[in-house]
């Protein structure tokens, strides 16, 4: 070891004098300092458009409560939609309708969805084909949803020769797909990899890494998009149009006859001439709405439980 | 004999071709005999033949770099999954050459554990854990006793045997270790590899690692890669020291020495050990 000389760093004159001057009126808070003023005007900028963003929501949220709040009571909810013309009547039919075309898209699109997250996040190797998948899985995301009901009008409409709620269900589905199959991608792809590392250690297989130790892993993250997928498909009226049709009547329990769904009756009834209709819709709109509401609280629950790690 | 299905098959029949070809070797459960490991054009290791010894622990020392972990994980085919990955020579397990190409992957996995240097447990509760290997493995006897018993021979049932349907994942550090090791020893493997256990570990549960591996080595043949030399010194009876060629441009490692660990640290005969033991280099 050398002995080397111990440089000490010598302050010049005017470095000296701005940590004078910092240190008895630079510390504190003042507009006169520019980055400070930047700093403000920044934050209420960004303060007001995340209140503008809100905007639409809350005046929608409260018009609907205006119009369609004093409405709900207990026939509005379990009674069947009136002749027209006539006074009370309910939505009943449309609600059951709603919560039976997103089960059927459910039961269509989540082992769908699901399957092909697994090959995209533990099987595809970074194949063409896994890139394929995605690129076609991020483009149905963007699909205009009456292109969904065209698609399940040609597959299901037309050879079965009649509109169906299974129809409808998979006219949503074809929604709900590419949005499981994303977000279930991105939670399998958060699993830590060393948990794969250790299933295979063990000597599991891919496909008993993938169901016994990724999948279940990932379940917390893939039920929130589920659930997500689940509120949008059940606002969608376009792809309900013309392959679920409408229905005044309950559901028989015949999933290839015409249903009755919220969306479709308010398209229907909130260009009627009768008021009473009109106020159905209004109903009918919060209604779909709390709904939505109450799935995106149950996605974020989801979420924000515990998950076991 | 108590060992779980698929392992059985496979180390009966492999015992039976190594009772022929092999009958000087049988002290040894593994033989690697590694002349050049590549991954892609890249020459990790070459030059490499350490024999496992039974019921004993073997350490595998070195500089970063030197290749020890990559011999480690060619004792049981993880370095599978890394593209580009090439062997010439062969790895012996009783006799059998397990990159022979009839040979399975994940039945060579399910006979030779591991441990790795993070502690993994899967995000499901402790019980299903340790339980993971035996259903892989088609265990059809008691769970319950056989999980108690791993959990115990991995000195961890004390402290987790009221909440077993807790998730692994809520353990400290060290009982995650552990955790992992019973799981490994659920299954009876033959072999246990375990990866630098200790590296993300404070000393106290280092410690506790340590007698672990002393215990289990009544059971279960052990190779470990670790970093520290104290490690080696006190839980290895035989140690493999490698170290890393630079002389072609490349990062080489390979083999220097193969001993009896008290031989080793105190009468090194090569000069480089000589030196990375008095810490000359590291």
């Amino acid at each position: 070891m050398s002995e080397r000389a111990i440089v000490r760093p010598r302050l010049r004159q005017p470095e000296l004098d701005a940590g004078l001057r910092a240190s008895h009126d630079g510390l504190r808070y003042s507009l006169k300092h520019r980055r400070t003023l930047l700093d403000a005007i920044c934050t209420g900028v960004a303060f007001s458009l995340a209140g503008l963003a809100l905007v639409p929501l809350l005046s929608l949220l409260a018009m609907l409560i205006v119009r369609g709040g004093p409405l709900l009571n207990l026939e509005l909810l379990t009674g069947l939609p009136p002749a027209a013309g006539m006074p009370g009547g309910g939505i009943g039919n449309a609600i059951v309708g709603t919560l039976i075309v997103v089960g059927i898209a459910a039961l269509f699109s989540v082992p769908f969805g699901l399957l092909a997250a697994i090959y995209l996040a533990e099987l595809g190797n970074g194949s063409r084909f896994e890139s394929v998948v995605r690129f076609a899985a991020k483009t149905l995301t963007g699909l205009p949803s009456i292109l969904a009901g065209v698609f399940a009008y040609a597959v299901v409409v037309v050879t079965m020769g009649r509109f169906s709620a299974l129809a409808g269900g998979i006219a949503t589905g074809t929604l709900m797909v590419p949005i499981v199959t994303l977000t279930a991608e991105e939670a399998l792809r958060m699993v830590p990899s060393r948990m794969r590392a250790a299933a295979y250690g063990m000597g599991s297989t891919r496909a008993q890494v993938a169901l016994f130790v990724v999948l279940p892993a990932a379940r917390p993250a893939i039920l929130t998009g589920v659930t997500l997928a689940l509120a949008r498909a059940m606002g969608e009226t376009a792809p309900l149009l013309f392959t679920a049709l409408f229905s005044n009547y309950w559901f028989q329990g015949h999933i290839d006859q015409p249903i009755a769904s919220l969306a479709v009756l308010i398209y229907n009834y909130a260009s009627s001439p009768f008021d009473d209709l009109v106020g159905l819709a209004w109903a009918a709109s919060l209604v779909l709405v709390s709904l939505v509401l109450v799935t995106n609280l149950v996605a974020q629950w989801l979420t924000r439980r515990p998950i076991e790690h | 004999m108590d060992q779980v299905a698929t392992g059985e098959d496979f180390r009966a029949s492999s015992a039976r071709e190594g009772a022929a070809t092999h009958a000087s070797d049988d002290r040894s459960v593994m033989n690697c005999q590694i002349q050049s490991l590549y991954y892609g054009q890249f020459l990790a290791v070459r030059d490499t033949r350490i024999p496992i010894a039974s019921k004993e622990i073997t350490a595998f020392i070195g500089p970063s770099g030197c290749g020890k972990s990559t011999v480690l994980r060619c004792l049981n085919r993880m370095n599978d999954f890394v593209p580009g990955f090439r062997l010439e020579g062969e790895v012996r397990y009783r006799g059998q050459d397990i990159y022979a190409a009839d040979v399975d992957p994940v039945a060579v996995r399910r006979t030779i554990g591991m441990v790795f240097q993070q502690p993994n447990p899967f995000a499901m509760s402790i019980y299903k854990n340790v339980a993971f290997g035996l259903k892989l493995n088609g265990f059809k006897g008691d769970y319950a006793e056989r999980i108690e018993q791993a959990l115990r021979s991995a000195a961890l049932w004390d402290e987790v045997k009221d909440k077993l349907h807790h998730s692994g994942l809520s353990l400290s550090g060290g009982q995650q270790q552990r955790l992992c090791i019973a799981r490994a020893v659920a299954v009876k493997p033959d072999l246990l590899l375990m990866d630098e256990p200790c590296s993300a570990l404070d000393p106290i549960a280092t410690r506790r690692i340590e007698e672990l591996m002393l215990e289990l080595k009544r059971d279960y043949t052990i190779a470990i890669v670790t970093h520290n030399l104290q490690q080696a010194q006190r839980v290895a009876d035989r140690t493999a020291f490698l170290f890393v060629d630079t002389s072609k441009g490349g990062r080489t490692g390979y083999l220097v020495e193969y001993r009896k660990t008290d031989e080793m640290f105190s009468d090194p005969a090569e000069q480089r050990t000589k030196e990375y033991i008095r810490g000359e280099f590291s």
